[in-house]
């Protein structure tokens, strides 16, 4: 009787669990299963097989624009949110005053507070100082959005680290500068690496905010593709989606050859992105 | 000596900080502090009014609005929860070679783009998609079947997109729970639902708080999944922020959403993470 009641639960755990995980994943199979469509439509399963929709792509040139402007955007971005977010991150990893935990919250609030009033706050209070909307203000944007989880991974991995190391080192006469190149650096190379990819695809994917804050000029690949699909639903947005989903998967496998993403992803847990 | 050594730490502090304090004081914080201000302003009030606000729940179709957007938050905190432990409790339970395959399972559609993850809702929901094809297939359905611009569409996508903030609070809760706990009581005669119930889902609790805070949050402010699925048929306060601050150009009315917006925000983090310390200190003492 006990046999069968834990058999229920165990089958009801791995039936959900399976579920859940295509359930996770089947939305990103199917784009990239139609984009290689060769009929008109979207419909699924896609009628045969033809790379006529990615050969298409040439004939968009707003769209390979977007992408250029969403890959110098990300690229500057990463740069100034790890210059920035490493050196926040020594005092945060190991503070426990009343000051570091209200900076720590500070920084982190971007990612709980709704993206659209963090967008629509900008787009006011640039209009207040009379900055034209620019390639400048999108990036200004996205590092405030994209910090967090920079910071995120960076204190992580600093967490783990002991003090002592420093400490030995500034004992035995190392300048501050110099052990941080030299000792911890180093050691949390790892984390910040995790960082600087989950910064990097976090601003190449961000929507709501550069809805606010680009024009014509500065128009990213997000954005591109949603006008794309509300004009007209046709295969072409699915390659380009597929053409993003390329991007992420060869970053995330590239970090987790070097810096073991995923554990980065746990240890940094809760974190987010929007909807 | 010592009070030395700490003001010399303070300001190391400050001189590390102090770049990014500073950026994010200007264009973070002082944004903010304009957006506030606007959601007290009116075109033709000189003093701070509370107009907007008057004017915001004055129209049951806002008030309505804004029932909608918590429901929908609720709705896919829930779905996440209900697929989210199980892929939790599996995970701590599976080989590491398994782990890492499931990790970037979880991880990749996190990383990828709301808009894409929203685009491939539309290809599986739409008239002639994977679910209203299976559902012809298997003559369960005589004619395709209306998912999208629905509500229960949008709760579907977004639990897609917002799942992963779920699994993931709730695996490192999980991998804390002591094994032997869950041993002891299925020696002591419990059965495996039992065990789960009153020991499992207990010391699980500050990983259900963490995830369902995460999810509500984000679900509550999402602006591009439901914008996509609804097809601009349906109505959520971020939706109801962008016609009003870009499409009317109604600022102080949009400030004032987004400040109802923000303050829903801001009590969920806090009462939750309120309760979340409460859990804390309970699953630490056990």
């Amino acid at each position: 009787m006990i046999d069968r009641v834990n058999g229920s639960f165990t089958a009801t755990m791995w039936t959900i669990a399976l579920a859940a995980l295509a359930f996770l994943t089947l939305p990103t199979l199917v784009i990239v299963a139609v984009s290689f469509s060769a009929g008109e439509t979207l419909g699924f399963p896609p009628q045969g097989f033809s790379l006529r929709w990615y050969a298409a792509l040439n004939g968009l040139p707003e769209m390979w624009a977007a992408f250029r402007n969403s890959i110098v955007v990300a690229v500057i971005t990463t740069s100034v949110c790890v210059i920035l977010g490493v050196a926040a991150s020594l005092p945060l990893a190991h503070g426990r005053s009343r000051v570091i935990r209200a900076l720590d919250a500070l920084i982190m609030s971007p990612l709980v507070l709704p993206g659209i009033a963090v967008g629509l706050a900008l787009l006011i209070f640039l209009n207040i100082l009379h900055w034209k909307l620019s390639m400048l203000t999108l990036i200004i944007a996205h590092i405030v959005v994209c910090t967090p989880f920079l910071i995120r991974t960076t204190v992580a991995s600093l967490a783990q680290l002991s003090p002592s190391f420093r400490d030995a080192s500034i004992s035995l006469g190392a300048s501050e500068a110099y052990t941080f190149v030299h000792v911890t650096l180093p050691m949390i190379k790892r984390g910040v690496i995790s960082g600087a990819v989950i910064t990097f695809l976090s601003s190449f994917d961000n929507t709501t905010v550069s809805l606010f804050l680009s024009d014509a000029g500065t128009e990213v690949l997000p954005i591109r593709l949603w006008s794309m699909i509300e004009a007209s639903l046709d295969v072409r947005a699915a390659a380009v989606s597929t053409l993003i989903i390329a991007v992420t998967v060869i970053m995330i496998l590239a970090s987790e050859r070097i810096g073991g993403l995923s554990q980065a992803v746990v240890a940094r847990s809760p974190r987010t992105e929007q909807g | 000596v010592a009070s030395k050594i700490q003001s010399g730490v303070d300001v190391l502090t400050a001189r590390l900080c102090a770049p990014l304090v500073g950026f994010l004081s200007v264009f973070f914080v002082l944004p903010l502090l304009v957006l506030l201000w606007m959601s007290f302003t009116a075109p033709t009030a000189p003093t701070p009014t509370l107009s907007q606000y008057g004017a915001f729940f004055g129209d049951a179709i806002n008030v309505a609005v804004l029932r909608d957007t918590l429901v929908l938050g609720l709705q896919v905190t829930a779905l996440c929860l209900l697929l989210g432990f199980p892929v939790a409790y599996v995970y701590n339970r599976t080989p590491p070679v398994v782990q890492r395959i499931v990790m970037i399972l979880i991880v990749l559609p996190l990383l990828t783009s709301a808009v894409v993850r929203s685009f491939a809702f539309i290809v599986i929901l739409g008239r002639s998609g994977i679910v209203n094809s299976v559902l012809l297939a298997l003559h369960i359905v005589d004619r395709p079947i209306p998912l999208l611009f629905k509500p229960l569409g949008v709760i579907v996508a977004l639990a897609q997109v917002e799942l992963p903030l779920m699994v993931l609070p709730l695996i490192s809760a999980m991998a804390r729970i002591d094994v032997n706990l869950e041993s002891a009581s299925a020696s002591l005669g419990a059965s495996a639902w039992r065990t789960f119930w009153q020991v499992t889902v207990p010391l699980a609790l500050p990983g259900i708080i963490g995830g369902s805070l995460l999810v509500f949050v984000l679900a509550v402010s999402g602006f591009i999944t439901p914008s996509i699925i609804g097809g601009g048929r349906l109505l959520y306060m971020p939706i109801l922020i962008y016609q009003q601050g870009i499409t009317l150009l109604n600022w102080p009315q949009a400030a004032a959403v987004s400040m109802l917006l923000l303050a829903t925000s801001i009590v969920v983090v806090v009462v939750m993470n309120a309760m979340g310390s409460l859990t804390r200190r309970y699953v630490s003492h056990t």
